[in-house]
C-alpha cells in the first residue's frame, strides 16, 4: 500500500490537489480533505475491464476494428459526452476532424448560457486565488453553491490567513436566489450569509431591477419576484462599496429559457460597477467533467467551444444547430460516439443509430451500445490535465495506479490511425 | 540524408554573408561544411536566381496561453469569415485575427518562418501556453515568463529583500514555467488595477506596495543579466496608448542605468501631444534615444489596417481602452495573484486620425532607428494586426514609393502630423534577415539558429527575387525545417514538430522553503503541481525541450 499526497481532482471543478490517497492495488481510499463529490469519484471500484461488442466481451483491438467500421459507414457521426482530459480531447478532435463529425460537449446547453453572453459583449471575471486573497463581498447568485462546490468557503473563503484581508471572518456574502442547503457559509465568527430567494423564473427580473439600481435608475415596484426593492438597492450599494467584490453563478443552474440573457445581465452589472470606479469581478463556476477542458482545447484546436460540426472539412459552430441530443431526436446523424471517462453514471442518451462507448469503467447502460470500451480515468489511472472552473489553471493529474484501462486519447487515435 | 542546395544567392548576416551566392549543404538535419567530393548527394535543388535566409524567427508574437483563447473563442465571427479545409496533410481550424494552433503554425511555415516566441507566459498559465504552443506544428516556440505584478515578488520588494533572493525566485520561476526569458507588462500596473488604481506612471507606487514600476523594472533587468539569462528583460512599458507616453518611455530608457533591456511595441510607447487633436508622434526622439543607449533593443508592434483583436496582460490599459472597441465586447481577467489579461476586438482604420498616426509612427520607428540589430519587426501580433500581414509590412519598409501611396491615402491630418514622407530609407534584404533571424536568434539566444553557416540546425527559407517585396515575402519556394522541406511553392508539403527553448538558470534550492509556505498560505494549489515537469512536453511523443546556455556573468 502507498499513500499519494497533493492529488489534484478533476471532479469537482475548483483544482482542489490537496487530497491525500491511498492505494491498495486498484483500490483507493482518500484519506485526508476529501468531499461529497471527490470521495466517491475517486474510490468508484473498477467493475470491468473488458471491451465489449453486442455485448459480448472482445480484445480491444476487436473493439476498435468494429468502431472503425461504424464510423466508416457513419455520413454523420456525432461525437458526444466529450467528458475527457486535454490529450482525450486532442485525441478526439483529431478523429472527428478525419470522419466530419459533430464534437459536443455534455454540458453544453448549460455552458451556452455564459459563451452566448460572453460573445456578445464580453465580461469580466477572475480567478480563485484573487477570491481566497482580496473578495471582500461574495455575491452568490441563482445557486446554492455548497452543494456545488462542497470545499469553496473552506478553500477560498474562510481560509486562516489573506494577503489583503485583516480577517477573512468577515468577509461578507449575499445569496441572491437561492437559499444556502447547510452551515458553510457561515464565517468563523458565526456571520450568517444575507438570504435573499425568489423562484428560478424570477432570476431575470431581479437581476434586471438590481442592474438598474447599480445604474442609479428609480424603481417604481416595491418588490420584484418577492425580493423588496429596497433590499435590492442595499445589495447593489454594497456591491458599490466592496473593495473587491465577486458575483458566482454555474449556469448549469440557471435551467430557464433565454438564461444567457440573464447571465448577460450580471456580466453588464459587472462593468457597470468597474465603470463606476469600483472594483467587481464575475467568477462563472463550472469545470466539471472535463466540460471547460473540451471548449478550451476545442478553442485552440478549432477556434471555437466545443460543439462545432466538421461535416464540410472544417470546423462550423453553432450553439444551437449542433447540440447532438437535438440531432439524435432529429435523425440528422447516423452514429454515435459517446466519450466520458469521468462519470459512469453519464451515460450516452438511448438511441436507434448505431452507438461505440468509450467510458469510465462501470458503466450500466439502458440499451447496450454496439461497441463499448472501459476508459481509465484520468487522475487515476493515466496521467492528464485537466482545467478548473476559472479556466486558466490547467491541473496536471496524477496516476495514482496501474489499472491497465486505456486512456480515452490512445483509444480514439488507434479509431483515427485505423480510418 | 545529404541536400544540396545550389547556387542561390544567401543573405546571412549572422554568418557575414550579404547577397553572395553560395551553396548550402544539409545532413541529418543541421548546415554542414562542402563534404568530400565523394560523398553522394541525395537531393539537390536548383537555387539560381533566388534568394536564400535562414528561417524566419518571430521574437513576439501571442500564440499561446489564456488570452489568446479567451480571444479566439470572443470571435467566432471572425473565425467564420476564414474557415481553413483540411488536406490529406493538413488538420482543419480557423484563420483570420488569431488563427487556430494549427492553422498557426502552416500559415508561418508558409510564410518562411520556422521560430515564434509566445511573449506574454503568465507562470500560473504556462502549462496551458505550452500545450496550445504543442499544437503549432512545424515552428521552433518558447515564451517569456511574465513577472512585475505578481504578488510575491511585490512582497519581495516591499520587504527590501536583496537582489540574490530575486535572483533566485526569477531563476527558480524560469525553470517551473519552462520559459526563455522574463516579461514585464505595465510593470506593477496589473496588481493596482486590482487595487482599484487606474493609472499608474513609473515613479508612482501601488497603492498596497510600497513599490514603484521603475523599482520592478530595475530589479529585474539586474536579476535577468546577473542570472546570464541571454534575452534581456522583455519590457512593455508603463501607459499603454496614452497621449504623452514618449516621455514615460524616454524615461524608462534613460533610467534603467545601462542594463540591457528590451522595449517591445514601442509604437504602442511613442505618443505626443501636440498638434490639434493633442496627438502626434514622438517617434524622433525614441529612435534618437534608441540609437544612443546600446543597451536598449525594440520591436515595433506595427498597426497595420483592419479588423483585429488586441490581448494583453495589461487590464490596466485594456480596461480603460475597451471602449475604443470594435466590435463592442471585450474579456478583462484578475488572475490568480499572478497577473492578469484584457482581450479587446480592434478595427484599426486609415480615415481614423489615430489609427492613421500610429501607423505611420510605427514605421517611422522602424525607419530612424539605425541598427537593424537593435530593432524588430512584430505587429505584435494580433494586437497590431494579424502576422499574416508580414509580408506587406516588409514591402513597407523596402518599398519607398509604395510607402508613400499608401501614405497619401490615410487621413489627411495624420499626414500632416508625420515625416514619414521625408524619410528616403528603404530596408536593404540583409537588413531584414537582421531583423528576422539573425538578431532574433542573437536576442533570445537561441544557439544554432537564425544563421546558415555549418553548425546551424537546417531552418532555411528560398524566395524568388521580386521586386514586389510583398509577393516575394508571401510565398516562399522552398521552406525547411531542422532540413526537412515543410513548404514548396508557399503549400505545406510535410508537417513535423519543432521543439520548445527554454534556458534553466541555477537557483538555491532554498527559494522553495519559502515559496511553498506561499503557496500554501495564499494560493490554490500545491507548489509541487504548479512546477511543469518535463515529461508534459514529450508524453504526446512530439514535443521536445532544448536547452539553452547561460551568458558568462563576470
Amino acid at each position: 500500500m502507498t499513500e499519494i499526497t497533493e492529488v489534484p481532482s478533476p471532479f469537482c471543478g475548483i483544482g482542489t490537489d490537496d487530497l491525500t490517497i491511498s492505494v491498495d492495488g486498484l483500490s483507493l481510499k482518500v484519506l485526508s480533505n476529501g468531499c461529497a463529490v471527490n470521495t466517491p469519484a475517486f474510490e468508484q471500484v473498477i467493475t470491468d475491464f473488458k471491451p465489449r461488442v453486442a455485448g459480448k466481451q472482445v480484445a480491444l483491438e476487436h473493439a476498435v476494428a468494429k468502431a472503425v467500421e461504424i464510423l466508416q459507414d457513419s455520413s454523420q457521426p456525432i461525437i458526444g459526452g466529450c467528458a475527457t482530459d486535454v490529450n482525450g480531447m486532442r485525441a478526439l478532435l483529431a478523429l472527428a476532424d478525419r470522419c466530419g463529425a459533430v464534437v459536443d460537449q455534455m454540458n453544453f446547453n448549460a455552458a451556452r448560457r455564459n459563451y452566448l453572453a460572453m460573445q456578445d459583449s464580453g465580461w469580466m471575471t477572475t480567478t480563485l486565488a484573487e477570491v481566497k486573497n482580496r473578495c471582500d463581498l461574495l455575491l452568490v447568485f441563482g445557486k446554492d453553491l455548497e452543494s456545488f462546490v462542497p470545499r469553496f468557503f473552506e478553500r477560498y473563503l474562510w481560509n486562516q490567513e489573506s494577503m489583503f484581508l485583516e480577517d477573512t471572518a468577515n468577509r461578507e456574502v449575499i445569496y441572491l436566489g437561492k437559499a444556502p442547503s447547510g452551515t458553510a457559509q457561515v464565517s468563523p465568527n458565526g456571520k450568517q450569509a444575507q438570504v435573499l430567494t425568489c423562484a428560478d423564473a424570477d432570476l431575470p427580473d431581479v437581476v434586471a431591477v438590481l442592474r438598474a439600481l447599480v445604474k442609479g435608475h428609480k424603481i417604481d415596484a416595491d418588490s420584484v419576484g418577492g425580493i423588496k426593492v429596497s433590499d435590492l438597492q442595499t445589495v447593489a450599494e454594497r456591491l458599490q462599496a466592496a473593495k473587491y467584490g465577486v458575483v458566482t453563478w454555474a449556469a448549469s443552474a440557471l435551467a430557464f429559457d433565454q438564461a444567457e440573457l440573464t447571465v448577460q445581465s450580471v456580466c453588464e452589472l459587472i462593468k457597470d460597477i468597474n465603470d463606476q470606479g469600483s472594483r467587481c469581478s464575475g467568477l462563472p463556476l463550472s469545470g466539471k467533467e472535463g466540460d471547460l477542458t473540451a471548449s478550451q482545447v476545442a478553442g485552440w484546436i478549432s477556434g471555437y467551444p466545443a460543439r462545432i460540426n466538421y461535416a464540410k472539412g472544417y470546423p462550423e459552430y453553432d450553439p444551437y444547430l449542433y447540440d447532438s441530443r437535438a440531432m439524435l431526436e432529429n435523425g440528422e446523424g447516423d452514429a454515435l460516439l459517446w466519450v466520458q471517462a469521468f462519470n459512469s453514471k453519464a451515460i450516452p442518451p438511448v438511441t436507434d443509430v448505431p452507438t461505440i462507448v468509450l467510458g469510465r469503467s462501470g458503466m450500466v447502460f439502458d440499451k447496450e451500445p454496439d461497441v463499448y470500451i472501459p476508459l481509465g480515468t484520468p487522475g487515476i489511472d493515466h496521467a492528464g490535465h485537466a482545467y478548473r472552473a476559472d479556466s486558466v489553471v490547467a491541473i496536471r493529474l496524477k496516476k495514482l495506479r496501474d489499472s491497465g484501462l486505456p486512456a480515452a486519447a490512445d483509444v480514439l487515435s488507434a479509431i483515427e490511425r485505423a480510418l | 540524408m545529404l541536400i544540396k542546395l545550389t547556387g542561390g544567392t544567401v543573405y546571412d548576416p549572422a554568418g557575414g554573408i550579404d547577397g553572395q551566392k553560395r551553396d548550402i549543404y544539409i545532413q541529418d538535419g543541421r548546415i554542414v561544411d562542402r563534404p568530400t567530393a565523394d560523398l553522394k548527394i541525395d537531393q539537390e535543388y536548383d537555387l539560381t536566381g533566388k534568394v536564400v535566409m535562414s528561417g524566419a524567427i518571430d521574437m513576439h508574437t501571442h500564440i499561446g496561453g489564456g488570452k489568446g483563447n479567451i480571444a479566439r473563442i470572443l470571435l467566432p465571427e471572425d473565425h467564420r469569415s476564414d474557415p481553413v479545409i483540411r488536406t490529406d496533410l493538413t488538420r482543419s481550424g480557423s484563420g483570420h485575427a488569431i488563427p487556430s494552433t494549427y492553422v498557426t503554425g502552416y500559415r508561418y511555415a508558409e510564410m518562411g518562418y520556422t521560430a515564434a516566441f509566445e511573449p506574454a507566459v503568465l507562470p500560473v498559465n504556462a502549462r496551458q501556453a505550452h500545450m496550445e504552443m504543442g499544437d503549432i506544428p512545424i515552428l521552433d516556440k518558447g515564451g517569456y515568463a511574465m513577472l512585475g505584478s505578481d504578488d510575491y515578488l511585490l512582497r519581495m520588494l516591499t520587504a527590501k529583500k536583496d537582489q540574490k533572493a530575486v535572483n533566485d525566485y526569477v531563476a527558480w520561476t524560469l525553470q517551473a514555467s519552462k520559459c526563455i526569458g522574463i516579461k514585464v507588462v505595465n510593470a506593477g500596473g496589473i496588481s493596482a488595477f486590482k487595487f482599484n488604481q487606474r493609472k499608474l506612471d513609473l515613479d508612482e507606487k501601488n497603492a498596497y506596495y510600497d513599490v514603484t514600476p521603475r523599482q520592478i523594472l530595475q530589479t529585474l533587468a539586474t536579476a535577468v543579466k546577473e542570472l546570464g539569462v541571454p534575452h534581456p528583460l522583455h519590457v512593455h512599458g508603463c501607459n499603454l496608448g496614452v497621449p504623452g507616453n514618449v516621455d514615460t518611455t524616454l524615461d524608462t530608457i534613460q533610467g534603467v542605468g545601462g542594463l540591457p533591456m528590451h522595449l517591445t511595441h514601442i509604437q504602442f510607447h511613442s505618443y505626443g501631444t501636440e498638434g490639434d487633436f493633442k496627438f502626434s508622434s514622438g517617434a524622433a526622439q525614441i529612435a534618437e534615444a534608441v540609437n544612443k543607449h546600446k543597451n536598449i533593443t525594440i520591436d515595433v508592434g506595427q498597426i497595420l489596417f483592419g479588423q483585429t483583436v488586441t490581448a494583453s496582460g495589461d487590464t490596466m490599459r485594456q480596461h480603460a481602452n475597451h471602449k475604443h472597441g470594435h466590435p463592442n465586447k471585450w474579456v478583462c481577467m484578475d488572475i490568480e495573484c499572478d497577473a492578469g489579461c484584457g482581450v479587446v476586438p480592434f478595427k484599426y482604420r486609415d480615415q481614423n486620425f489615430v489609427n492613421a498616426l500610429q501607423w505611420a509612427i510605427g514605421l517611422e520607428i522602424f525607419l530612424l532607428v539605425d541598427d537593424p540589430w537593435r530593432v524588430f519587426l512584430t505587429t505584435d501580433h494580433p494586437n497590431g494586426a494579424p502576422f499574416t500581414t508580414y509580408p506587406h509590412l516588409i514591402r513597407l519598409l523596402m518599398d519607398k514609393s509604395f510607402r508613400n501611396d499608401m501614405l497619401a491615402t490615410i487621413h489627411p491630418e495624420a499626414q500632416k502630423m508625420t515625416t514619414l514622407a521625408s524619410i528616403d530609407r528603404e530596408y536593404t534584404l540583409n537588413e531584414i534577415a537582421i531583423m528576422t533571424r539573425a538578431g532574433a536568434a542573437k536576442l533570445i539566444g537561441l544557439k544554432d539558429r537564425g544563421g546558415l553557416t555549418a553548425g546551424n540546425w537546417g531552418d532555411i527559407t528560398v524566395y524568388t527575387e521580386n521586386a514586389d517585396r510583398q509577393k516575394m515575402f508571401e510565398k516562399p519556394d522552398y521552406v525547411f525545417k531542422d532540413g526537412e522541406m515543410v513548404v514548396k511553392d508557399g503549400q505545406i508539403v510535410h508537417v513535423k514538430w519543432g521543439t520548445t527553448h527554454i534556458v534553466k538558470p541555477d537557483y538555491d534550492a532554498a527559494v522553495e522553503k519559502d515559496l511553498k509556505s506561499y503557496f500554501d498560505r495564499y494560493l490554490t494549489m500545491k507548489m509541487g503541481n504548479f512546477k511543469i515537469s518535463d515529461d508534459e512536453f514529450t508524453e504526446d511523443g512530439r514535443g521536445s525541450l532544448t536547452v539553452h546556455s547561460l551568458k558568462e556573468v563576470v
